[in-house]
């Protein structure tokens, strides 16, 4: 999942992990950033780069590349002495750190490994679905790519055919799917339509579904508002606040209508004649509620299931 | 209290915070204010909104900054003594720009711009944009065309990221031990030492001969430049944590956005460098305390009405509630440090009218909401 920053990518990715433990896919969702935003939403403690179960059938995990690493090199060298002598080496360290594109590569890799039927962490459980909560658009289209761009830096060798194997489970759309997330603004949505733009350009994908998050609800109508402002001069300080609240949120649920609308049509435009290739799509309501707690999630995760 | 005199005299402002707060149009609000008030102003923005490209009149691919026709801004009523200049960032370009500038001779150049990791990489990697913008800034500071330069840093989920532009570039800098290790020659070998050697095995076998003798040449080519480099880097360090730069933190009442703004003011200070103001956008307009106005309501409107008018009015003061918490959590870190409140303005700004709106507040910010 990737979208504009703000755009509720977190949100609607635990969401979309409670709908699918729901169905009872044993489901994990994987926070790149490290901030630890998934598990906190969930009111639980940070899990780390440990795959800890966050809600029936919901796991998470906080990718730390530095840690993917090194579990990287462990499964590939094998030998625990040998291991330890180059994850150790200063200068290795320093490679590591200064190689572009590697966080972003063993980052992949990790999600790959989760995705994976036969686990090659010992002792680990297969999940049914993983759910990557990726950085905004741009970064999150890069990370998608730097497998594919080490598969063509490395010609042979076991970088080659590693980087290969990842880099063919993203763009294969039986396995792989994008999901776009955008408020109904200006910006998120252009950003969506680039993103589609984009992945069809550099990776030869297209967005399996876009999820349209905070949506204001149309509480009112025109013609109420029309009789509110009749009575604008009339009323107390905070009546002409509640009037004002109300026009706020017929102002929004509106604009939102018309980005939705722009965002549907382009869409649609952009799949003529290919039929079934546009996907999913989804509007999740804004939420009067400050911060969301569990039940929300739940109410979310209902409207996704419905929806998708 | 107003952006104006809070910058006043600054010649760099770098705008900073979470994703999705409005940060790209605060820059550039910011940027026209001062440019109304007789500056001539540059904003650098990364990837602004199309639309909000297209009403400055920029040209949507990235390069060089343009001028902001004066008939547009005048067509949207606002009246600019100073200049208006804008320019999107292009991290590809500008890291080019950069080899050319520090490749010792010719060679070294082409060896860079013709390696396959760096044509790959430059420009996919993160970070490189925050380097970029940093480099982009220190050049057109250091040219003295402009009064003021307004820099929007790029989205990130770590606002923080830029800030350590420099110091990521600078590992760059022992890149000669690095291509050691990479590709030893026989002396190289004598210097890695036992372990190193055996180290460099098992890397080898890791990853494979030719991504190694990739890499290597990858640093070789950079290394040359990277005495340049580092140096460019310390005096966008100075530049940054001088009195002629200020930082400006932009956020929304969001916990999240409120918890970086937080982590990104002890960052400042840490580091020692010069803090402007906090903005906290779209903040929710309704009186958090008022009374019960359904009584009221239903002697005006109809009972269905004023019972829906009531509670959309409860959920925006519960919002607003919310709102004032996390602002005075925020104003605790800040200890009076100046804090900027701007209300929700029902649609999110992508034009030079929304723009001027939104300025109104920055500059004039005494209507603060209540």
């Amino acid at each position: 999942m990737t979208g504009k920053g703000g755009a509720g990518k977190t949100t609607v990715a635990v969401a979309l992990g409670l709908a699918a433990a729901r169905r009872g896919k044993r489901t994990i969702v994987c926070e790149v950033a490290q901030q630890e935003r998934m598990s906190r939403a969930l009111g639980r403690a940070g899990v780390g780069f440990a795959e800890t179960e966050l809600a029936p059938g919901l796991w998470g995990i906080s990718i730390d590349p530095e840690r993917s690493l090194e579990e990287y090199l462990r499964l590939s060298i094998g030998s625990r002495t040998l291991h330890a002598l180059l994850f150790k080496n200063r200068l290795f360290q320093y490679l590591a750190a200064a190689t572009p594109g590697l966080r972003e590569l063993v980052t992949m890799g990790k999600v790959w490994e989760l995705a994976q039927l036969e686990r090659r962490t010992p002792h680990a459980s297969p999940y049914d679905l993983a759910i990557v909560d990726a950085p905004a658009t741009g970064h999150g289209l890069g990370i998608l790519r730097t497998p594919g761009t080490f598969r063509d830096i490395a010609r042979v060798g076991p970088i080659r055919r590693q980087a290969d194997i990842i880099h063919s489970f993203i763009v294969d759309e039986r396995r792989t799917g994008v999901v776009a997330v955008a408020t109904p603004e200006e910006m998120p949505v252009n950003e969506t339509l680039e993103l589609r733009s984009a992945l069809q350009l550099e990776m030869g994908m297209t967005l399996d579904a876009v999820i349209v998050n905070g949506l204001y609800p149309e509480r009112f109508s025109a013609a109420e508002i029309e009789r509110m402002e009749a009575i604008d001069g009339d009323g107390s300080a905070a009546v002409r606040n509640a009037l004002a609240s109300a026009r706020s949120e017929h102002q929004r649920a509106s604009a939102h209508r018309s980005q939705l609308r722009r965002l549907k049509r382009a869409l649609r435009d952009g799949h003529s004649g290919e039929g079934s290739a546009s996907g999913g799509f989804a509007t999740l309501p804004f939420l009067f509620e400050p911060e969301l707690g569990l039940d929300a999630f739940e109410r979310l995760s209902r409207e996704l299931e419905r929806k998708l | 209290m107003s952006v104006a005199g809070l910058l006043e005299g600054r010649e760099v402002v770098v705008c900073a915070g979470p994703g999705g707060v409005g940060k790209t149009t605060s820059a550039a609000a910011i940027a026209l204010g001062m440019a109304a008030r007789g500056l001539k102003v540059a904003v650098l923005t990364i990837d602004p909104a199309k639309r909000l490209a297209d009403s400055l009149g920029l040209p949507r691919v990235a390069g060089e900054e343009r001028r902001v026709a004066p008939e547009r801004l005048a067509a949207a009523g606002i009246e600019v003594s100073g200049e208006l200049w804008a320019s999107m960032l292009d991290a590809k370009g500008t890291f080019d720009q950069l080899v050319e500038e520090y490749a010792p001779d010719a060679r070294a150049r082409e060896a860079v711009l013709g390696n396959r990791i760096y044509q790959q990489l430059s420009s996919a990697v993160a970070g490189s944009q925050e380097y970029m913008a940093m480099e982009r800034l220190h050049e057109l500071h250091a040219e003295g065309r402009y009064d003021m330069l307004v820099l929007d840093t790029p989205p990130s989920r770590n606002a923080l990221d830029f800030l350590d532009a420099p110091e990521r570039l600078s590992r760059f800098i022992d890149s000669h031990s690095l291509q050691l290790f990479l590709a030893p020659n026989r002396r190289g070998l004598r210097l890695l030492g036992r372990s190193g050697m055996r180290a460099f095995s098992v890397l080898r076998r890791v990853t494979g001969v030719d991504v190694l003798e990739d890499l290597a040449e990858f640093f070789r080519s950079i290394g040359g430049m990277t005495e340049g480099m580092r140096r460019r880097a310390g005096e966008v360090g100075e530049l940054l944590s001088s009195s002629r730069t200020s930082f400006v933190i932009v956020t929304s009442p969001q916990r999240e956005a409120i918890d970086e703004a937080i982590f990104f003011r002890r960052r400042l200070r840490e580091s020692e460098l010069p803090f402007g103001a906090a903005i906290v956008n779209r903040l929710h307009r309704a009186d958090p305390d008022g009374a019960d106005v359904e009584p009221e309501l239903a002697a005006l409107l109809d009972p269905d009405l004023a019972r829906r008018l009531a509670r959309n009015l409860g959920d925006y003061r519960e919002l607003a509630r919310h709102d004032r918490g996390e602002v005075e959590r925020l104003a605790d870190e800040l200890a009076g440090d100046p804090l900027l409140l701007v209300p929700d303005l029902d649609e999110d700004v992508h034009d030079l009218a929304g723009l001027r709106q939104l300025g109104e507040h920055l500059f004039a910010p005494d209507a603060v909401p209540g």
